[in-house]
């Protein structure tokens, strides 16, 4: 077992799998489970799931590495994700991103020194109607401006 | 007023609850199908509704139903793709989030046409608060007896799972999807042999989009007849157009299948933001060739799309105005493909990745004479040389734009 995961983690695990015809089809549940409790998925817990499952390590790195969401680092305590697609862009989004590229003095892809932000750019994460959009850790923001963005980011501890 | 079957209720209040939907009458049509139709009366009414794919490729559902071999004795799934990663696509949220009993009722109906016993919700990570909801609805489903071991009673059992991606545009392509939820990358498989004979788990598979399982209930409880009527009579129905851009009033809009972009984008989306003047038009999320503005008076119809050279896709419009360069919008697109190829087959690896690069330095004012016969060169040596649809989607969509936006292209690159 991996160090740091909780009890009520491992009976998740349990219960994931159990849910399935074939185990297989609970890693990248597992995966997420283990990123959202660890924060990341390091060699470690790479290690665990592939025992888990009963394959080889590179199986599970091979997930690990195409799926974007299961990062492989710690990302801040808010992980803000700008959408950069068409219509958001057609709707401002690069401003936006520069703007916040700047307020938080960090470039995409960037955690700031206090590990409380992260900045991204994603592809259309499918509410164009409200662009700009951006998403911080599960919660959706639309119809972005810079005035929005302050008052959002100022209410977040 | 068009008749609207799937956004209908959207206005009710906690429409999301069971009691609530009960309330109009939710679930009879499941109810009637399991207990007092036929597998094959359900098919045949399906077929003849003509209702095509709402996922993009606009195959008809009931024609796909059918490819299921009968007699075999593995189990069979069906997979439900809510992935939604169509850049400019947003509808199977509306679905999932307002009105989730609608679709569970279309995963019961399919589920027992076909014979299936397990089914997949395969929905796109970033979804999160909606796979909360269709959890939730799931488990309200269970306790009334309408999902579970005893179907409203009957013998037919039925376990409904929410699986969600992790990210990756590409598990929206179907044998990518069944890929993932094996719990590996994902990678498209060549085709054939196709879901229907070798699908999950190597068992017969039917993978059907969100909007397409949600017209089921309709269809069951008043017929294909009146479901073709509503729209056009190869295409039957409605269809749930997310229109997006500048437009004065982005949203969804469910409209009747064939109905005129123009209308689409000026009567009902309000026109264009600030007065200003239409230049372009998406009309299928950012997989389909771009439309100019020229070319707008044109039915929403799979095959008038496909003669105009361009694709009706997942209906998602994305409206493009004058003060948008198209330099941008090639260079979204081309970020796009680069960012999602999943890199199994070289045309689309590496010709989206270095179109990219010839694109972006374009951007930076460092344009070369034979940049333009280059991007074209590559992105002709996708189309139709890659193993699944990505590489002809991106092949067509940046080749279009180069030819019917050469001229500002050119003034970039002299620029
Ligand atoms: C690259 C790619 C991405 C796709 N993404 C989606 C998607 O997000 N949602 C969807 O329903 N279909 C998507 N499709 C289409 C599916 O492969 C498949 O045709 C569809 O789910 C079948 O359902 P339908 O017949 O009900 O439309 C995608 C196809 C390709 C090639
Ligand atoms: S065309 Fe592109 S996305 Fe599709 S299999 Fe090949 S590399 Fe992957
Ligand atoms: S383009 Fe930004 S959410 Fe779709």
């Amino acid at each position: 077992m991996i160090p740091g995961l909780s009890e009520k983690a491992k009976n998740k695990i349990k219960e994931i799998i159990a849910r399935y015809p074939q185990k297989q089809a609970a890693i990248l549940p597992v995966l997420r489970l283990v990123k959202e409790e660890l924060g990341f998925i390091d060699h470690e817990a790479e290690k665990f799931t592939a025992a888990l499952f009963d394959v080889h390590p590179i199986r599970v790195r091979e997930i690990v590495t195409f799926y974007s969401m299961l990062n492989q680092s710690q990302l801040g305590k808010y992980h803000i994700q700008v959408c950069s697609n068409l219509s958001c862009s057609i709707m401002g989004a690069q401003t936006l991103i520069e703007y916040l590229s700047q307020k938080l003095g960090i470039k995409p892809g960037g955690t700031t020194k206090d590990k409380k932000f992260t900045l991204s750019t994603v592809e259309c994460l499918g509410a164009c109607e409200k662009a700009p959009c951006m998403m911080i850790n599960f919660e959706y923001y639309g119809n972005l401006t810079r005035e929005k963005i302050d008052d959002i980011l100022n209410r977040l501890e | 007023m068009t008749e609207k079957l799937l956004t209908k209720h959207f206005g009710t209040e906690n429409l999301f609850r069971i009691d609530v939907y009960l309330k109009l009458n939710g679930y009879q049509s499941a109810r009637k199908a399991v207990l007092e139709m036929m597998p094959e009366e359900i098919l045949n009414e399906v077929k003849a509704a003509n209702l095509r794919g709402r996922g993009g490729a606009g195959f008809p559902a009931g024609v796909k139903w059918a490819f299921i071999p009968k007699d075999v004795q593995k189990p069979k799934y069906l997979c439900v793709n809510a992935d939604e990663g169509e850049p400019g696509t947003f509808k199977d949220r509306y679905i999932m989030n307002h009105n989730p009993h609608l679709l569970l009722e279309g995963i019961i109906i399919a589920s027992f046409c076909v014979g299936i016993n397990t089914a997949f919700i395969y929905i796109r990570g970033e979804y999160e608060m909606v796979a909360k909801r269709l959890e939730q609805a799931i488990a309200e489903a269970y306790a009334n007896g309408f999902l579970g071991k005893k179907v409203f009673g009957s013998d037919f059992h039925l376990e409904v799972i929410v699986h969600r991606g992790a990210g990756a545009y590409i598990c929206g392509e179907e044998t990518a999807l069944l890929e993932s939820i094996e719990g590996k990358p994902g990678n498209p498989r060549l085709k054939p042999p196709f879901p229907a004979s070798i699908g999950l788990f190597k068992c017969p598979t039917v993978v059907n989009n969100v909007e397409t399982l949600s017209n089921m209930p309709f269809i069951i409880a008043f017929g294909a007849e009146k479901f073709r009527r509503l729209g056009l009579q190869n295409d039957g129905g409605t269809r749930i157009f997310s229109v997006s851009g500048k437009v004065k009033e982005p949203g969804i809009y469910e409209l009747p299948t064939g109905i005129s972009l123009r209308e689409i984008i000026f009567n009902h989306a309000g026109g264009i933001q600030e007065g200003k003047r239409l230049k372009a038009v998406i009309p299928g999320g950012i997989s389909a060739p771009i439309l100019k503005a020229d070319e707008i008076d044109i039915h929403m119809d799979f095959d008038l799309l496909i003669e105009a050279k361009s694709m009706l896709g997942s209906a998602a419009i994305i409206v493009i105005d004058e003060d948008t360069s198209i330099l941008d919008v090639l260079k979204i697109i081309t970020t796009f493909y680069s960012h999602e190829s999943c890199g199994k087959c070289s045309p689309c690896r590496i010709g989206n990745s270095w179109i990219h690069k010839i694109v972006m330095r374009i951007k930076e004012g460092k344009g070369e004479k034979d940049d333009i016969e280059n991007i074209i060169r590559l992105a002709s040596n996708m189309v139709g040389k890659t193993l699944c649809p990505l590489g002809d989607a991106a092949g067509m969509a940046i080749l279009t734009i180069m030819e019917k936006f050469m001229k500002e292209i050119e003034s970039c690159i002299e620029n």
